[in-house]
């Protein structure tokens, strides 16, 4: 899976997440471009995420997170290891 | 279990809840949430639902303001000492799914304690009927050395149980909520391995310890458990300590589908929405193979082969539910005469025909049957849980009859019994002697019917049953059982107001009002709490009247005259303190038709209705000295 296949199928989990069709993702976003991204939102995301890649985050790089393009990286990377 | 698995998979969730929010109308939105809300979910559609059906209720101007079912409101607080917004919506969903309109409210984090001891104004305005109390094991830390004694270790679980108990009453005290206390789940592994339970200072089995304290201190304070600690022990995915360390989720969201059900269903069984009367097919449910074809001797069933053994082991399950107090049905398209063959003379049945207290097996159609079977037992479908292996006959049931629930069953009649207690259908807010016979009760009923038709004088058929009303004032003792009576009873309930037992306890201790528990003994035998009347002042009446805030019967004794010797009861009572007269209310729901007439029935006169009544109620007066007493073939027994 690329990067690209990743954004895409990372799309839609934002698109469930958050009730919204219209979230088009792009690498320098942040939890302050998305309304409804909180806290809560954001477990929400993880978790989604894990389900929708069949991953698991460590908890040493939920800090790493800076914004969508290092979340899409790091499950591109977690998904290439298998 | 995580996302459900006995309710049916929907084809394309996603696509449907997508749909949903298109709709234009509210109303439909919130319909579609509530039908979709009893599919396979996991926590991500949970929430897409939950927020459709807040969005549409926000519309529209309340959950309960629902055109397609009526939903019951109920207000459910939670306080606790972890992170729980994550885990409400998922309990507003499978309140939906269960006719509750759940609305929730949680307390400002760390503030379970201060919310509960003083009372706290904002949690007060929400007015609670239920308080969670979710606790985790950090907050529950205790204080003793790895080496204490069994002495110390009982000590310091008493220590805590203790101040449990202060906050239970606090619950009561500040906000007469029914208490619902989540028990404590283990976040750290055993230390000592398969040792830990001989190490009394473990603090594995320090959490036990307390776990099992709690429980029997609820049982005596009539508080509620949500025994989180018993299903994170079966399932792996309750507690995730990534969730812990990243934002102090003690519950996974993987598992919210599955707590909001196990919440949900805790509050729709103090509220009376639990499912009473569990329906079996016969062939390749209760025993292998089609008794038609095989022949009774032919069926897989019982010791010698393991399918008979699995099928053997279903059958005592149920029963087992029978005999806690579970009705018993058969629903079946079979040889009747085969059927009950089976029954009564296969040696290795589990279920006898004692057990069933309504027996259909015919050619007609199961939706046909399922409604004969209500009829016949006086029962609403809504009480219904159907068992079949036939997946096109549990879709047919689904699609005729939406509100019997039809579970999903897994292909090995092995996990029948799993897959039914995950489901939940069945849970109790209290269980009693009465409920022990229940079933008995059915089927002795079923005789009494049988006595009936065999009786064309119906005057000689009440005092062939030498029946005696047992009246006693709601003490103590009538507490649990009269507020189970008042929180299911929907058909012969005049108002249909519901009371934890805490309120009820208030209404009953003012000497002004009567608060009558009505048992009935007849020649069949005991029939328990058939009846709870409530009469008190109120502003809405003469000073020298009393209002009947609730007459609630059980079906079960209708056509009996208990209502006409209820009266004279009342009457009497109201007397004694100084009542002249008694206003009867009648209050409509979808459900209580059978009573609208019953204050006509029994002499009172129609009266206006106060203007800030309305929706069809009616009112009705009864003076007590100029009525003229009617007929009853029921001795009596007053001890109020």
């Amino acid at each position: 899976m690329n990067e690209a296949q990743v954004y895409a199928a990372l799309t839609e989990v934002f698109h469930d997440v958050f009730d919204d069709e219209t979230i088009a993702l792009a690498p320098t976003m942040t939890a302050a471009d998305i309304e409804g991204w909180d806290s809560t939102a954001h477990v929400a995301l993880i978790v989604a995420a894990e389900t929708r890649f069949g991953v698991r985050f460590r908890t040493s790089e939920f800090e790493t997170l800076r914004n969508v393009g290092d979340f899409v990286r790091l499950i591109a990377t977690k998904v290439a290891k298998g | 279990m995580e996302q459900l698995d006995w309710l049916p998979r929907h084809p394309d969730l996603r696509g449907a809840i997508a749909a949903a929010r298109k709709l234009a109308d509210a109303q439909d939105r919130l319909a579609a949430a509530i039908a979709l809300a009893g599919h396979r979910r996991d926590f991500v559609a949970t929430d897409q639902l939950a927020r459709l059906a807040d969005a549409a209720a926000t519309v529209i101007g309340g959950l309960d303001r629902t055109a397609c079912v009526q939903l019951t409101p109920v207000r459910v607080a939670v306080l606790a000492s972890h992170t729980v917004d994550h885990l409400l919506p998922a309990a507003r969903v499978a309140g939906l799914q269960r006719r509750l309109a759940l609305a929730t409210y949680v307390a400002p984090y760390g503030m379970l304690r201060q919310a509960l001891l003083a009372r706290a104004s904002e949690l007060a305005a929400f007015a609670p009927q239920f308080v969670v109390i979710a606790s985790d094991a950090n907050d529950a830390a205790f204080d003793v050395p790895i080496d204490t004694c069994e002495a110390a270790a009982e000590q310091a679980v008493g220590a805590r149980v203790e101040e449990l108990r202060a906050l239970w009453r606090g619950a009561r005290r500040h906000y007469s909520a029914q208490v619902i206390q989540q028990t404590f789940v283990a976040m750290v592994p055993p230390l000592f391995g398969s040792y830990e339970g001989l190490v009394p200072g473990a603090p594995t089995a320090l959490l036990e310890r307390l776990n099992n304290a709690l429980r029997a201190a609820a049982r005596e304070d009539g508080v509620l458990l949500l025994d989180l600690a018993w299903h994170a022990r079966r399932s792996g995915t309750v507690f995730d300590p990534v969730r812990w360390h990243q934002a102090k989720q003690l519950v996974s969201p993987v598992f919210a589908p599955c707590y909001g059900d196990l919440l949900a269903r805790v509050v729709a069984a103090a509220v009376g929405c639990s499912r009473k009367c569990l329906v079996l097919d016969l062939d390749n449910t209760l025993w292998g193979g089609v008794v038609g074809d095989d022949g009774p001797e032919g069926i897989q069933l019982g010791n010698g082969s393991p399918a008979g053994e699995a099928f053997l082991a279903f059958q005592r399950y149920a029963a087992q539910l029978a005999r806690r107090g579970v009705v018993l049905a058969i629903c079946s398209k079979n040889d009747p005469r085969l059927a009950e063959e089976v029954f009564s003379s296969h040696p290795e049945m589990a279920l006898r025909c004692s057990d069933i207290a309504c027996f259909v097996a015919n050619w007609d159609d199961k939706a046909t049957n399922l409604r004969r079977i209500a009829r016949s037992l006086e029962l609403g479908r809504d009480s219904f849980v159907f068992v079949d292996d036939n997946p096109v006959e549990r879709d047919i049931v689904r699609r005729e009859l939406p509100e019997v629930a039809v579970p999903e069953l897994p292909d090995d009649v092995a996990l029948y019994p799993a897959m039914l207690a995950a489901a939940g259908y069945f849970e109790p807010a209290s269980f009693t002697r009465e409920d022990a016979g229940r079933s008995r009760s059915y089927a002795a009923n079923a005789e009494r019917r049988s006595l009936q038709e065999g009786s064309t004088d119906i005057d000689g058929f009440l005092r062939s049953l030498d029946m005696k009303l047992v009246v006693t004032a709601v003490g103590s003792m009538q507490l649990q059982r009269a507020a189970q009576l008042i929180n299911k009873s929907n058909q012969f309930n005049l108002t249909t107001r519901r009371y934890t037992e805490a309120q009820l306890a208030d209404i009953a201790a003012q000497a002004s009002s009567v608060a009558l528990c009505l048992r009935l003994v007849d020649r069949f035998g005991d029939n328990g709490l058939i009846g709870v009347l409530i009469a008190r002042p109120d502003a809405d009446v003469a000073a020298d009247e009393l209002l009947i805030d609730s007459w609630l019967m059980s079906c079960r004794v209708l056509g009996r005259q208990v209502e006409v010797a209820a009266l004279q009861v009342l009457a009497a009572e109201a007397a004694r303190r100084g009542a002249a007269a008694l206003v009867g209310e009648y209050r409509p729901t979808p459900r209580n038709a059978l009573v609208a007439d019953h204050y006509a029935k029994l002499g009172f006169e129609a009266i206006a209705v106060p203007a800030t009544q309305s929706n069809g109620v009616t009112r009705w007066r009864y003076d007590i000295e100029a009525a003229p007493p009617l007929p009853h073939h029921i001795q009596l027994e007053v001890d109020a």
